[in-house]
């Protein structure tokens, strides 16, 4: 494997595990004011992501700095392109992260309500975006000889992305569902264990249609390479549905897991070796090659990544496990 | 108003506004994880209270940080596109390190400090806030290691009109950042001293009930400020130096030197010309900029004309020279505001050097709150005099800003976003000044938990 596609691999990794922990955090974001019927409960469910929402959103982050350093191009063509979407990103992740802070440090319903529903805006656009791009990614976007994004926002916002942005939502509403099932105490648990069988079944079907659609309409299936990894993400999907219906959540949060994290590498599978496929001519794809860093950069990253990737899936690691306990209305809360 | 320009701006207001949040974070983490040392060491329940007490500040002014800096890692691809492909090579690589040596741990171990005061032992809760002072410094060492390549390239290669890095170590271990870190990380020092000595002060002034505490408080946040305003000072004396040898513009624009004089005299006060680029009234104190400069009271400082020509010859016709009045008034503002701070945190703690009780030293107390301006004034002023000065380089020496910005992002666009911002960042600071406010007068908690009951009602927040 070359320098490319170990980089390749791991900005892969990194947005699996971005939209896998992100995921519940802006599911659980999402049903907020859903679920939460009186203060003490919104307050417990902003608890339940509490200690962990910051470093996950880290994730995001590092994939963000991952892609400026190993595929320059593919991150300026991509950001500059995708402007209007990220604008609309940026504002509902800033008023997301303050939310979380403030909401709770003033007595004032009022003031309570406008961050609740803050929360609820920062993290059900980042979701519907979220798809939107990686829809827009699998399908291509236009793209000049001169690596330049030249189509429009509205460009963008094409039925095939339109449902991937709904799909992710679907998935992480479900997600989010799960994690507070398994996280808080009565009644917010039995609450969102009935959310999350909902959403298990619209969750489903969302992703097989974006399957037949990418299968039907997108050039995602024709290398192969992506058809395991849609099996895996499919039977983790029906387990967690099943797990769930048994009452183990625990398994259905960990399929759910599973599931995002495999939908993420039917993406880069397919895309491969493609970072940012064009839809005027097929030779000005932005690849993995056209787009990288020098071999240089790439040998000093991999050995940077090297070293503190396992460091931080180990303390980050710990962290869930001190923070393992289910939270009740019992408990002193921070947020 | 083209999308340069509006792009400008926006890196202006954005970094600004950012910056208006991180020094506090980068110089409390370590005071916080410094009081609760003292706690642990101690048992002495007074600090535990101090660090709830002013932690609760700390992560009222942190959440803003946080959440403006991921406009500032997104912006460079948004609105800086051809910056980032000429860059790319070097720049990505200390924001990618940040990322994943500096972030994860400052966020994580911040969210166990925040909820694990009753999961942890004191020693493992000890240990994370000193994880979170070591996070956010080393993500301003990173950031400022790009920053660094920006000032002063070094470590790279030209190849196919891109830079291309070829030793690592050189790019990581920059003179520049050897000057810029430093001068940051003791900026940080202060603003926290600072911070704590005005919430102190305010509560010895008006309320007078927790009176050993901030007393106290007050003593830390002196001692805090005075050695971070003493190196912060001294660093940014030598990274002048080091400027007028890498950037001798930015040193020619910060003192208005027209033209080349030996020796150079320093300007106090000067009214120019802009346009004749000469001096219309000026107060000079004779062989001082020679002393700052190098150290002896005789030699030559290179002057913003003589300095245009050579860059002509070198790189060809235009303007080379920044804006000189705002790159002038900008660095004496930040002096000045080191200045004051140095003599306050000074007068302080001779005061405590003495034993005296600062409630019978009101005026004192009195300038110590308003005091608060002067740090975030010499912060704001710092990176504005820094960046603007270096113009018109982006990257010195090898890409113009007009250069990097992106091509195909038209005005309106830039437009749209500068102005959300900066409707969002005005409503977010009006909410941080209330909770800032509200919680810097409030008392500090007395017994802050009793683990075996249960609180019954769950009103405001820890």
């Amino acid at each position: 494997m070359d320098l490319n596609t170990i980089w390749f691999v791991l900005i892969a990794v990194l947005f699996a595990g971005f939209f896998m922990l992100e995921g519940f955090d802006y599911g659980v974001g999402m049903l907020l004011p859903f679920l939460g019927k009186t203060d003490d409960e919104r307050r417990l469910i902003i608890n339940a992501i509490g200690p962990v929402w910051d470093g996950n959103e880290v994730w995001m982050l590092t994939a963000g700095g991952a892609m400026f350093a190993a595929f320059a191009q593919w991150y300026a063509t991509m950001f500059s392109g995708f402007y209007i979407a990220l604008l609309l990103m940026l504002l509902a992740l800033i008023l997301r992260g303050v939310s979380f802070e403030y909401r709770s440090k003033h007595e004032d319903p009022r003031w309570r309500n406008a961050w609740d529903w803050s929360i609820f805006i920062g993290s059900s656009v980042p979701a519907l975006l979220w798809g939107v791009a990686v829809a827009n990614i699998i399908r291509g976007v236009p793209i000049d000889a001169e690596m330049n994004f030249v189509g429009s926002f509205f460009g963008l916002l094409n039925p095939f992305a339109l449902l991937g942005g709904v799909m992710f939502v679907a998935v992480f509403l479900f997600h989010g569902a799960i994690y507070l099932a398994l996280k808080t105490g009565d009644p917010v648990m039995s609450r969102a264990q009935a959310t999350a069988k909902r959403m298990w079944l619209i969750a489903l079907v969302l992703v097989v249609l974006f399957v037949v659609y990418a299968f039907a309409a997108t050039g995602l299936y024709a290398s192969g390479a992506a058809y395991l990894p849609t099996l895996i993400a499919a039977v983790a999907l029906i387990l967690a549905g099943v797990f769930l219906n048994k009452g183990r959540t625990g398994r259905a949060f960990a399929m759910i897991a599973v599931t995002i994290i495999f939908v993420t590498f039917t993406a880069f599978a397919g895309l491969y070796p493609n970072v940012l496929p064009s839809t005027l001519d097929p030779a000005y794809n932005l690849t993995i090659y056209n787009a990288s860093a020098s071999q240089y950069t790439l040998k000093i990253m991999t050995i940077v990544a090297l070293i503190f990737t396992p460091l931080v899936l180990l303390y980050q690691g710990w962290t869930y496990y001190t923070f393992r306990q289910r939270l009740t209305l019992e408990h002193e809360l921070e947020y | 108003m083209d999308a340069l320009f509006l792009a400008r701006l926006q890196f202006a207001i954005v970094t600004v506004y950012h910056w208006f949040f991180v020094p506090l974070t980068l110089g409390m983490t370590i005071l916080l994880a410094l009081m609760e040392t003292q706690y642990v060491r101690s048992g002495d329940e007074t600090y535990k209270r101090m660090v709830k007490f002013f932690g609760t500040l700390f992560l009222i002014n942190f959440a803003i940080g946080v959440a403006t800096g991921i406009v500032q890692e997104f912006q460079f691809g948004m609105n800086w596109s051809q910056y980032s492909r000429f860059v790319g090579d070097i720049f990505g690589v200390p924001l990618a390190i940040e990322a994943l040596l500096a972030f994860f741990m400052e966020s994580t171990f911040l969210g166990v400090w925040i909820f694990g005061w009753d999961k942890l032992s004191k020693k493992a809760h000890l240990a994370a806030i000193w994880l979170v002072a070591l996070g956010s410094n080393l993500s301003a060492l990173w950031i400022l290691i790009a920053n660094s390549w920006m000032q002063e390239p070094v470590g790279f290669k030209m190849e196919n009109g891109r830079a291309v890095m070829v030793d690592f170590l050189a790019v990581a271990t920059n003179p520049s950042i050897r000057y810029q870190f430093p001068h940051v990380f003791f900026s940080g020092m202060s603003t926290a001293g600072f911070f704590v000595v005005a919430v102190a002060a305010w509560h010895l002034l008006r309320k007078q009930t927790h009176v050993e505490l901030f007393s106290k408080a007050l003593r830390w946040g002196l001692v805090y400020a005075l050695i971070g305003t003493i190196f912060v000072i001294t660093a940014g004396h030598f990274q002048g130096q080091h400027m007028v040898e890498t950037q001798p513009m930015k040193m020619a624009a910060a003192e208005a030197l027209w033209d080349t004089e030996q020796p150079a005299a320093f300007s106090l006060f000067t009214i120019g010309d802009m346009v004749k680029r000469e001096d219309i009234f000026a107060i000079k104190i004779p062989g001082l900029l020679s002393f700052l400069s190098c150290n002896n009271f005789s030699c030559e400082v290179q002057g913003m004309n003589q300095l245009q020509a050579m860059y002509e010859q070198q790189y060809g016709p235009g303007n080379y020279i920044p804006n000189a009045m705002l790159a002038y008034w900008n660095f004496r503002l930040m002096v000045g505001a080191g200045m004051l701070m140095l003599l306050l945190a000074l007068y302080g703690v001779w005061l405590m050097y003495k034993k005296r009780d600062f409630r019978q030293h009101a005026n004192f107390l009195l300038v110590a709150v308003w005091a608060l301006i002067l740090p975030y004034l010499a912060n704001a002023t710092g990176w504005l005099f820094t960046e603007l000065a270096r113009q018109p380089w982006v990257v010195f020496g090898l890409m113009k800003t007009e250069q990097g910005v992106s091509n195909t992002v038209p005005a309106s666009w830039v437009l749209l976003s500068l102005i959300t911002y900066t409707l969002l960042y005005a409503a977010l600071i009006v909410a941080n000044v209330y909770l800032l406010r509200k919680y810097a007068r409030r008392d500090p908690e007395e017994e802050s938990e009793q683990p075996e009951t249960p609180a019954p009602t769950l009103v405001g927040a820890a």
